[in-house]
Formats: structure tokens, C-alpha cells, sequence
């Protein structure tokens, strides 16, 4: 077998069977070794400082503050492991954006690879330890801008 | 239908569709420890999220421990209209996967 079919047979195996969802998944070629191999920022989600993080996923941690992002959040979280964050841009050709909560123990939360004609806004939930602001970055034309948003927890939530 | 963890609701306004999408997932952190034994609970998330439509990638989502249980994620794209197919993905840091197409409305 090659590394393909044995990628396939292993997700196969672990989903179930032909009936189910992922079986189905497999036939219609949806799920392949490109996704379950995609590279996955590893060093950047590990990343305690938020420099070392913003270096690991945007490739710099240069960025310009700016008022073309809106951040939309919480003054105060009533739960800290599900606080809703809105990102929203009005600069041109944003090509990626990403999220961090500088009081989490690894800051970064999240990273979005924007299509050509998606646009820049991204809305989720995410974990909070502490208050802290919540910093999203925007890569515009290559470069990096951003705005940030303090967001006070009063229930961590980071567990423990 | 076979149950999915993803629901996914994806409108078009025009040229512009609006995604929103709820994937079940606990999104284990990797951080949380036992309170009976003092051990890591091993980190189990979502590492990528991918939307594809049209024959183009709208969406490549990378995802960490951070992102809250039962994750939510809202997008928008243009270039689509009601009838297209989205078809929306995910790993785990398992390797365990799904996927799901829907329907523009």
C-alpha cells in the first residue's frame, strides 16, 4: 500500500462504516491525506510570548495599530471559556487574520487563511484565563495591522 | 441523514453568502488537569476547519485548545449565490475528521 491508501484505510478504519458520514466522506474524495496532513502552525500555537507567536503565524511581530478593525467583544465575559469575538476589517486585500487573548498562557487562539474573494470578517468563541486584552492581527497587502480589546473575565476559563 | 458534527446554515444576499457554522467538539485544551488525580487531561480540538465552494478554498481556519468547546464560526465570501454547494471540513489533533455539504439558500 502506499502512503495514501494507508492514510485513507486508517481514517477509514477509525470513522466508521460506509454508511456513516466520514464513509461517505471518503467516496466522494472529501476527506484526502491533504487535509489530514495539513501543516498546522504547531510552534505558533505553543508559543508563550505573543511575539514569538505573532512571528510563528504572520511571520512578523511588527504590526501598525489600526482603526480599520473592529473588534467586537464583551466589556466584561461572563464565562470565560466561551467568549464571543467578531473581527472585522475595512482595509483592502486582508489575506489572513489572527486572534489572541495576551492573558492565556499561549496566547494565540486562532488563524484564518482568507480565499480571494472572502471577506474580512471572522465571528467564534474562545477561551479566556484572566482579563486581558484581546488583540487581532490583519495581514493587508503583506503587511500587519492591528487593534485590540480588553475583554475582563471573572471566571477563567482555562479550566482548573 | 446521517448525524454530522457539523450544522451549517449558509445564505446569500446578493453577490455576498454568510456561513455560520456549529461543529460538535469538546475542544479539550491540553491545559485542564483531573481534580481526582492531578494529570493533564490530554488536549483533543479542532486543528483546521476548511470551507471550500465553487471549486476554490474560501477558508482555512487553524485552530488551538483556545477556541471554546462546541466551537461557532461565522465567515463571508462573495462571488456566490443560492444553489452552490459549500462544503465544510475538519481534523482534530487526533486525526478523527468530518465533513458536511450544504446548500446555499
Amino acid at each position: 500500500m502506499n502512503t495514501n491508501m494507508i492514510t485513507r484505510r486508517r481514517i477509514f478504519l477509525k470513522g466508521g462504516f460506509a454508511a456513516g458520514a466520514v464513509g461517505a466522506a471518503i467516496g466522494a474524495g472529501l476527506l484526502s491525506p491533504r487535509i489530514v496532513l495539513a501543516s498546522w502552525p504547531k510552534s505558533a500555537f505553543d508559543a508563550k510570548s505573543l511575539n514569538d507567536a505573532l512571528k510563528d503565524v504572520l511571520g512578523s511581530d511588527q504590526t501598525t495599530a489600526s482603526s480599520d478593525i473592529t473588534i467586537k467583544a464583551p466589556d466584561i465575559a461572563e464565562n470565560g471559556a466561551v467568549v464571543p469575538i467578531t473581527v472585522s476589517s475595512t482595509l483592502p486585500g486582508v489575506t489572513q487574520i489572527a486572534i489572541f487573548a495576551e492573558g492565556n498562557p499561549t496566547p494565540l487562539t486562532g488563524s484564518y487563511d482568507l480565499g480571494p474573494g472572502t471577506k474580512p470578517f471572522i465571528a467564534t468563541r474562545i477561551k479566556m484565563g484572566k482579563t486581558a486584552n484581546v488583540l487581532a492581527v490583519v495581514k493587508a497587502d503583506g503587511k500587519l495591522y492591528s487593534a485590540k480589546k480588553e475583554v475582563k473575565v471573572t471566571i477563567g476559563g482555562c479550566g482548573g | 441523514m446521517a448525524n454530522s458534527s457539523i450544522k451549517v446554515r449558509a445564505k446569500a444576499e446578493g453577490n455576498e453568502v454568510t456561513v455560520k457554522a456549529l461543529f460538535s467538539h469538546e475542544m479539550e485544551s491540553g491545559t485542564r488537569k483531573d481534580k481526582k488525580t492531578g494529570k493533564l487531561i490530554p488536549g483533543h480540538y479542532i486543528t483546521e476547519v476548511t470551507a471550500e465552494t465553487n471549486g476554490k478554498t474560501v477558508l482555512t481556519a487553524n485552530w488551538g485548545g483556545a477556541i471554546s468547546k462546541n466551537p461557532y464560526l461565522q465567515f463571508k465570501y462573495d462571488g456566490g449565490k443560492a444553489g452552490d454547494t459549500l462544503k465544510l471540513s475538519w481534523v482534530d489533533n487526533k486525526g478523527d475528521s468530518d465533513s458536511i455539504e450544504a446548500r446555499v439558500g
